[in-house]
């Protein structure tokens, strides 16, 4: 894992300082709200419905167990006993007060963590793949790239008031785990010409009000220029970027006005200047530097057949089920990679309590590595596990409510916080999830329906994912009454869609027998229970299902 | 963001959040601020809607609040019920979570 150097060191702990001096100066009236709210938002704190909101930043989504168990601390010392772990990879508190802020951000400090680029209209916490270092089919550990990427962002003079936003994600292969075409910038490690690691980056991709998928504007871009094309790509948005109108000022939208082939010129055009300065070039030595921080833990030299787990998977349906939705092959023979969902039955998406954080961290230290990784589907991953040792790290997941096996299946969303919690809000998001996840519970009939991710937002802002669920919800507000509209056939991996919507939208009673509805259309009409939801949908189009949901109006 | 106001509305009060815990308070007739809904102090018509909110605004100076505005409030029973989804769940807490928030705790 990444460790702090004397600069980084540094540079937070002046930052808490700094904060700690603000919030004083609010507090005794020499700051007013105006000149104070720009800066708590720096420092990734915001005002909710009910209470102060802190956004910690989980850097490409990688945590140790002393980080975890910090945040664990924090929760229980600070706030109500629980965190929320978002689609950022960040983790939330939803009550800290004002005068404690500073003192948490000097707890975080302890363990190199922090609450930058959490807010404001600057480049934003790079999100990455959650199987980074340990998947099969990575090209590269794209966490190394993130965070030289994280090192050029954070607090780059030139991008720090840029016209909005401004959202990374990374990804190590072509199997997209970190929906990169939705994002202001995506890059996807490829393979350049020499054989060397390279970068494909989609620029103007994104969700909110007005979705759009990027486009692939710089090809197979080599390690020494990786820095300047992003530079140069934030120049262009940063010059030409609109910033008269709140909804039409992200880069999506310049791409989308000048189109990508204009979008790539002027980029270009740019990426000569900032080459012919050659002070972004990247040197190997750099890389190298970042690398040595993510080797590869001391892997012991296993077969990678595991008599003992196929024998207990037999004889143990529930772990078994668990087996085969929530582990991922690992690149090492005789590991896995562990899912621990964050969505039981009923539960709220996302949450953990400071005491199921301690479980974590210390299944962490036990059989990982002590390493945690967060997913922007707001599940965790224990990232290199020994598949001898996976029965007893389930079990005791499973007597701590999170050893469900549902990854990718139908109770696995995607959950914004919604109006239990947001100001933004429209409307509440969880308490229609935890009805779904009730309906959907017998874990038999989730496995029949298969792959199939649902993703609901309280608002257009779209934190939910919902535009790019096979099926998503987005809660609306009709003269201060919830309603929820569906979209089908949403995607976020290698093959991004944007879902189309399906008709009028539901009440909050109506919503959960809509969604039964759906699906009993998918399986009535799919091929075979090999046709995956999104397959079926993309076959049949929206047709069936609209006639279906509307029949009787 | 869900309805906070209707300019035709009839019966509006002042709720904001308090600058130090970021707790929702609403503005009560002796010009303080209060926990409790019920506390309120109600303006009717859109003319002493305005005065009321103008009348809460020294607090904001005061750095007891942030953000005041007005929203709509039904009296049922006795009790003071706001009308929209999301004034009834700042004035609760969330609907997840019974054991926080205001629901969870019990008038002095
Ligand atoms: S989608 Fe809307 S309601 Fe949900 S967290 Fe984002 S801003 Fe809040």
């Amino acid at each position: 894992m990444y460790r702090y150097d004397q600069f980084d060191h540094k540079l937070v702990a002046e930052r808490v300082n700094q904060f700690r001096g603000q919030v004083a100066r609010r507090m005794s009236g020499e700051m007013t709200e105006d000149e104070f709210k720009p800066l708590r938002l720096m420092n990734g704190v915001y005002l909710q419905l009910h209470a102060y909101m802190l956004r910690v930043a989980v850097p490409y989504g990688t945590l140790s167990s002393v980080q975890m168990h910090k945040l664990a601390d924090i929760a229980t010392k600070y706030d109500k006993g629980y965190g929320h772990f978002t689609t950022r990879q960040n983790l939330q508190y939803n009550w800290p007060a004002l005068e404690d802020l500073p003192a948490i951000l000097e707890e975080l400090a302890e363990v190199e963590m922090h609450a930058i680029q959490t807010s404001g209209n600057c480049i934003r916490n790079v999100t990455s793949d959650q199987y980074a270092g340990a998947a099969a089919d990575e090209i590269d550990d794209p966490r190394i790239w993130s965070e030289i990427i994280r090192q050029w962002s954070t607090f780059h003079p030139e991008f720090t008031f840029l016209p909005r936003k401004f959202k990374f994600a990374v990804t190590g292969c072509s199997n997209d785990r970190a929906a990169i075409r939705v994002h202001d910038i995506g890059i996807e490690l490829v393979r350049g010409k020499d054989g060397d690691v390279a970068f494909d980056i989609y620029v103007g991709g994104g969700q909110g009000r007005t979705p759009m998928i990027g486009k692939l504007i710089g090809e197979a871009i080599s390690r020494e220029d990786l820095l300047a094309y992003l530079e140069s790509t934030l120049r262009v948005y940063n010059m030409s970027g609109r910033r008269d109108h709140l909804y039409k000022s992200r880069i999506k939208i310049l791409v989308h006005d000048i189109g990508a082939e204009e979008m790539k010129r002027r980029v270009e055009e740019e990426f000569v200047l900032v080459k012919k300065q050659g002070v972004l070039e990247l040197p190997q030595e750099e890389v190298d530097r970042i690398r040595a921080y993510f080797e590869a833990p001391d892997f012991e030299a296993l077969d990678d057949e595991c008599a003992e787990l196929t024998a207990v998977m037999a004889s143990h349906k529930r772990f078994g089920a668990w087996v085969n939705t929530n582990t991922a092959v690992h690149k090492q023979a005789g590991y896995a990679i562990a899912n621990i969902s964050l969505k039981p039955i009923g539960g709220v998406a996302g949450d953990a309590s400071d005491e199921q954080m301690h479980i974590v961290a210390d299944l962490a230290e036990k059989y990982a590595f002590s390493e945690i990784r967060v997913t922007h589907e707001q599940n965790l991953v224990l990232a290199h596990v020994k598949k001898a040792d996976l029965f007893a790290l389930w079990e005791t997941l499973e007597a701590n409510g999170m050893g469900t096996p549902n990854l990718g299946l139908i109770t696995d969303q995607i959950v914004c916080p919604g109006l239990d919690y947001c100001a933004l809000a429209n409307a509440r998001s969880i308490p229609i999830s935890q009805e779904i996840t009730e309906r959907f519970a017998d874990l038999d009939r989730q496995h029949n329906i298969g792959e199939l991710k649902l993703k609901i937002s309280g608002c257009i802002n779209a934190c939910g994912h919902h535009h790019v669920g096979h099926i998503g919800i987005l809660g609306v507000d009709k003269k201060g009454t919830e309603y929820y509209q569906v979209t089908l056939g949403g995607s976020a991996d290698e093959f991004t869609a944007v879902g189309k919507i399906v008709g009028r939208a539901f009440t909050e009673h109506e919503i959960v027998d809509a969604i039964e509805t759906i699906v009993e259309v998918y399986l009535g009409l799919r091929e075979s229970p090999d046709e995956r939801f999104l397959d079926a949908y993309r076959r049949v189009g929206i047709a069936p299902f609209k006639e279906k949901l509307y029949a009787d109006t | 963001m869900a309805q906070h106001s209707n300019k035709l509305a009839k019966i509006q009060a002042v709720t904001a959040n308090r600058l130090l815990d970021g707790h929702v308070v609403y503005f009560t007739a002796a010009g303080e601020w209060s926990d409790w809904v019920d506390d309120v102090v109600l303006a009717d018509g859109k003319e002493d809607a305005d005065a009321l909110l103008a009348k809460a605004q020294p607090s904001v100076e005061t750095r007891h609040i942030v953000d005041p505005y007005l929203f709509e409030v039904d009296q049922e029973d006795g009790k003071m019920v706001p009308k929209s989804v999301r004034e009834k769940i700042r004035m609760a807490g969330p609907t997840i979570r019974l054991d926080l928030g205001k629901q969870a705790v019990a008038r002095s």
